[in-house]
């Protein structure tokens, strides 16, 4: 991040939102809302003044909710830009009207509380997707506490808890009493290949980041003993399977094969109730601490973002490569490319390889003056078309548009027009046409009939 | 043990699918029926095993184990079940399908009950829980079995051998009678 914000080349919008994509390949027009931070980016110096003496102190999302932050806060330790941001809904000038501490001790002047959103109006010539994903909310488990247990936590909250920059200074300790956990136990797949869930898809994380745990768990604590209980073991990366070994010989990680049927408490310990599908039982686990693997979901507003961008979705809201084998990156839209887990649940190898793979498409997208496309495309007879407007409904790329010519007289016509660098040949305007003045070249009903010909000869 | 599958290995899975209208194949093994199941001790085969089992096909061996007589019908597992398996549903057809083909009764005692328990509910369009617990005492040949705590029940007025039939009897045998030949006529 600090690199890439570095580099002369690269301009970063932090705290932005993309509110309309227009255009095509090479000509996107995007407007982009920059929300105001209420702190001037310019002048601030990323003191910390401000956030250390704000009196208003909200749950971070950062850690989690398991510690606090303040109502202008920077949203982790390595932010880029480092300037802190106002959050509205909690400071003292927006909810009664007075406070202004953080106005008052800033030294730049940095702090704005009239400032207003901005709106950028840019072009761009290609567009990657990198919206990432949401985390599974296990609270739909029930039988699993459903959120009512302090020490069922995510696999991302002890990842919180373990981090020397976390709520707890990197001390693993049950949130409920702040004891060391003795006996902990993981459950995988919470939230992945489970149908009745809604999710039927398999996270491809959970697996390797469990088994991460439980090996950083036994650093912190060689005391603890980890059960993990999982269904299967998919570790088909590279090294994955060895380390995944390695979690169960050198650091003592128990793994049961099967799934927790119920989760509850007695006393201050927490009884999980398990099967052993292997040995073919039942098996309870007097556990100190719960870790949920929580697996992948799309962000809750990837739809939104795909209908601005003209992108498909699947029905878990992750955005539709062109195909799923031979074109990963590439969308429907022509420029407009897709990388990491905003496409499917992806880690971090697969990740840097697709963002490596989006960069090289645009590199190359820029590299010519000239796009070479597959010559199948659509062309309008304009001295035949009706204007009836009913292949621009059912172009699924928003290939055909409507431009207005100059004729030799000087009077001035509307006709419609195929942008050939958004065709892609599908055909669905050729068959709509009611008058039959769209061709695909090359395949042109002349010549369909003539191939029918002679093959009947 | 060594079990032979054959060709046909599919068969017995695809029977009952067809009768519990449960497709066998969705369960993945996870465990999950096997881990909530409040009676799995008794068990000889788990859940999961008995849906194993059928996914191998083994007909003998699942029909012959005590485990779906030993099944409470409470549902926990198809509850829990992240596949929406009815594991319950598949519990109740093997029970049916074991009385029907007449494999050897592993739990003689819950098939008496179970008998001796509709028949209560078709004679009398309900339940007469005095004649139920005597009846079944008798069938399964332990007359004296709580014959000292009856007496004391008896005495408090808690139970009495009255208890007549409903008044609309004829309507709960036609239940019965027209659900006799569901399973044959492949009906849920």
């Amino acid at each position: 991040m600090v690199e890439s914000s570095q580099n002369d080349n690269i301009e970063i919008l932090t705290y932005s939102e993309v509110e309309e994509v227009g255009g095509y390949i090479g000509n996107f027009e995007v407007k982009i809302r920059k929300k105001a931070r209420l702190v001037d980016l310019e002048k601030c110096t990323g003191c910390g003044t401000c956030y250390q003496k704000c009196p208003v102190k909200v749950p971070s999302e950062f850690d989690m909710e398991m510690g606090m932050r303040k109502a202008i806060y920077v949203p982790f330790p390595q932010a880029v830009p480092n300037v802190p941001v106002i959050d509205k809904e909690h400071c003292r000038m927006f909810t009664k009207g007075k406070c202004s501490i953080c106005q008052k001790l800033c030294q730049a002047d940095a702090i704005d509380y009239e400032q207003e959103d901005e709106i950028i109006e840019d072009k761009f010539g290609a567009i990657v997707v990198a919206t990432g994903y949401d985390l599974f909310d296990a609270s739909v488990y029930g039988e699993y506490g459903g959120g009512r247990f302090k020490d069922v936590i995510s696999g991302l909250q002890l990842e919180r808890l373990i981090s020397p920059s976390g709520p707890t200074g990197g001390h693993i300790i049950r949130p409920s009493d702040g004891k060391e956990p003795k006996n902990v136990v993981f459950i995988q797949c919470v939230g992945s290949r489970d149908v009745e869930k809604g999710r039927p898809y398999c996270s491809n994380v959970c697996c390797m980041y469990t088994a991460k745990h439980a090996v950083l768990l036994k650093e912190h604590l060689p005391e603890v003993q980890t059960n993990i209980f999982y269904m299967d073991i998919r570790s088909p990366g590279k090294n994955y399977e060895q380390f995944v070994q390695r979690t169960m010989e050198q650091f003592g990680a128990l793994y049961i094969r099967g799934r927790v049927s119920k989760i509850y408490q007695r006393g201050d310990k927490l009884i999980v109730k398990g099967a052993d599908t292997l040995a073919a039982c039942q098996v309870e686990v007097e556990a100190d601490m719960v870790v949920l693997a929580t697996g992948i979901t799309a962000r809750h507003d990837s739809k939104e973002v795909a209908t601005k961008l003209g992108i498909p979705y699947d029905e878990f809201g992750f955005f539709t490569e062109l195909h799923p084998k031979l074109a990963p990156i590439e969308t429907v839209t022509s420029g407009v490319f897709l990388t990491g887990a905003c496409q499917a649940p992806k880690d971090i190898p697969d990740t840097v390889a697709s963002a490596s793979g989006a960069a090289s498409k645009v590199a190359a997208l820029f590299s010519s003056d000239r796009m070479s496309m597959a010559p199948l495309v659509s062309t309008i007879d304009t001295s035949v078309c009706s204007m009836c407007k009913a292949c621009m409904e059912v172009c699924p790329y928003g290939a055909i548009q409507e431009e207005e010519i100059t004729l030799r007289d000087g009077t001035k016509k509307k006709q419609l027009t195929v942008l050939e660098s958004v065709c892609h040949g599908c055909g669905a305007c050729v068959s709509t046409c009611k008058s039959s003045c769209i061709m695909l070249r090359g395949m042109t009903d002349e010549q369909i009939f003539d191939e029918l010909m002679a093959v009947a000869q | 043990m060594i079990y032979q599958l054959n060709a046909n290995v599919r068969n017995f899975g695809e029977t009952i699918s067809e009768l519990s209208g449960v497709d066998i194949s969705t369960c993945y093994q996870c465990g999950k029926c096997t881990a909530g199941c409040p009676v799995v001790m008794e068990m000889s085969h788990t859940p999961n095993q008995i849906m194993r089992l059928i996914q191998l096909g083994l007909k003998d061996e699942v029909l012959s184990s005590p485990t779906p007589w030993l099944c409470a019908s409470c549902e926990t597992c198809t509850t829990r079940c992240p596949k929406e398996v009815d594991i319950a549903k598949i519990m109740d057809t093997l029970r049916i399908l074991a009385l029907k083909e007449g494999y050897k009764r592993k739990e003689p005692n819950v098939v008496a009950f179970n008998k001796i328990f509709l028949d209560s509910i078709k004679n009398n369009g309900r339940l007469q829980e005095t004649k139920l617990a005597m009846a079944f005492n008798f069938k399964t040949l332990q007359f004296f079995k709580d014959m000292m705590l009856g007496q004391k029940l008896f005495m408090k007025g808690k139970i009495s051998f009255s208890g007549d039939a409903i008044s609309g009897v004829d309507a709960v045998k036609a239940i019965f009678e027209r659900s006799k030949g569901f399973l044959d006529k492949g009906e849920r």
